[in-house]
């Protein structure tokens, strides 16, 4: 793997594809869209974007993707799940009989923080990465509301679960792609580079 | 400490609806229509804009009812329209807790020469604009989003054209300008300077913008997308159509796949009769909605 660019790839359905795009070019590592099936073949790790979660469930089964993310994260795919992407890892949501791609160990609360007016930003304390608080940019956002043990607890805000890791899966109720901040994205760079040092040919 | 009603969170929530549609509704029923059939967010209205055209008078703020109805159907974000520099409306549906305010010419404008200062509120606004001085005028004010104006409520899309290749066109010419000639381009079309010189430099508006005014079918949506929407609000064109399940899914479809001409072949079969649509030509000035705003 010595002197490859890492491809990472990005769910393009809907949402805020481009600014992870952006992060993941800032940090050294080439995104990839993926719209198709065909393209996750290429990629060694994948970022769900911001979105609207309902929309983004909806159209990765119509589109044929659900049953190929699923099967590449079960062989360990690193995969990093901003806001709505939280929401699509999760195991559970609140409130609903169904799940998305049921990856993650979690039990997630849709806007929990209440509707458009009460999105917020504020300065977090993440777990793992040195420096700073991060700024978190919360919209309309999720939180964790239990989490298996085999889960990582990254983060907490006002007593609730923010960001968490559980394994090569690692989510985030608040979005990183709407800053400046790399360090998420490198933290997640870090994961899939410690897989492919392992798994990758 | 816990900031709330920042421009990045105003701005980013627009960010979160990009390649998406936006459906107008006037019901729970529809909102639940819309949601299935991918909608990134819904308008909750009284009526939709052909019939507050056919309807006449003055167009006013729907009923809270209505918008309580539809916040309480669905689980997407719901906006709500304000007349043009009406303060209180845009007040009381930030009370009702609607997602996003669009001050919108399709009602009758309050306020014949100010808009609403947008940067007063908490919950973020969309505004229409039909070129980039009206767009940059707007996100002065503090819209966290633009819509390109088309012409709303007449199912045909030569405005919304018109107004997304205006826009575009007048950002490649600020991008080629050097810095020199750019005050005299913003008193030219109109555009706070430091707006237009962040302009120049990303060579993008500063916010989302998506375009409105006239998508009658899944070809017109993909139009807009090819023309440089970041996505698409349809009015009257999905509820106004034969079948508004099927059709709200091909719209939905189109937007996100613009250049999958295969699959905008497949959608556009079999989807029934578009809303019968309005040409410009029969339409005097004092009826054109995008005149409105200032």
């Amino acid at each position: 793997m010595i002197g490859m660019v890492l491809k990472i790839g990005i769910l393009d359905v809907q949402g805020a594809v481009s600014e992870h795009a952006k992060s993941i070019r800032n940090i050294g590592a080439q995104p990839v869209l993926v719209k198709h099936p065909e393209s996750l073949a290429e990629v060694q790790g994948l970022v769900l974007p911001g979105g609207e979660s309902t929309t983004l469930g909806t159209l990765i089964r119509k589109y044929g993707l659900y049953e190929p993310i699923r099967e590449r994260a079960q062989r360990g795919m690193p995969i990093f799940g901003t806001c709505a992407g939280l929401i699509l890892l999760a195991r559970k949501i609140e409130g609903q009989d169904d799940h998305h791609l049921n990856l993650m160990d979690i039990t997630v609360n849709r806007n929990s923080f209440g509707r458009q007016r009460d999105s917020f930003e504020a300065d977090i304390e993440i777990a793992g990465l040195s420096g700073a608080p991060f700024p978190g940019v919360f919209i309309r956002a999720p939180h964790i509301v239990t989490a298996g043990s085999d889960v990582q607890v990254l983060a907490m805000y006002r007593d609730r679960i923010v960001a968490a890791r559980q394994g090569n899966l690692l989510a985030a109720s608040f979005h990183p792609e709407l800053t400046a901040d790399l360090r998420l994205h490198e933290y997640f760079k870090a994961v899939i580079e410690q897989h492919c040092a392992a798994e990758c040919v | 400490m816990a900031v709330v009603g920042t421009e990045r969170v105003k701005r980013g929530m627009a960010q979160m609806q990009k390649n998406g549609v936006i459906m107008d509704v006037v019901t729970a029923e529809q909102a639940k229509i819309a949601e299935a059939a991918g909608a990134v967010a819904v308008m909750a209205l009284e009526r939709v804009p052909s019939d507050i055209r056919a309807a006449g008078g003055v167009a006013r703020m729907a009923d809270p009812t209505i918008v309580e109805q539809v916040m309480k159907a669905v689980s997407i974000p719901v906006m709500a329209k304000c007349r043009i520099g009406h303060i209180v409306e845009a007040r009381i549906l930030e009370a009702l807790g609607v997602d996003y305010i669009d001050e919108s010419e399709v009602l009758t404008p309050a306020d014949d020469k100010f808009h609403v200062n947008k940067r007063e509120f908490t919950v973020p606004f969309v505004c229409g604009a039909r070129d980039l001085g009206e767009a940059l005028r707007r996100v002065a004010e503090g819209a966290a989003m633009i819509r390109t104006k088309g012409e709303p409520g007449t199912g045909n899309i030569v405005e919304a054209v018109k107004h997304i290749r205006m826009v575009q066109a007048q950002i490649r010419r600020v991008v080629a300008m050097s810095e020199d000639e750019l005050v005299a381009e913003a008193k030219e079309i109109g555009a706070p300077y430091e707006l237009l010189l962040e302009t120049h430099r990303t060579g993008s508006l500063p916010v989302v913008n998506f375009a409105a005014g006239g998508v009658a079918t899944p070809a017109d949506a993909a139009l807009m997308m090819e023309l440089g929407s970041d996505g698409v609000f349809v009015g009257s064109g999905v509820f106004k159509s034969e079948n508004p399940e099927k059709f709200g899914r091909a719209i939905v479809d189109a937007t996100m796949n613009f250049r999958d001409y295969d699959l905008l072949a497949k959608l556009s079969q079999g989807i029934g009769t578009p809303m019968k649509g309005i040409e410009m030509s029969t339409l005097s000035i004092n009826e054109r909605m995008a005149e409105r705003g200032w």
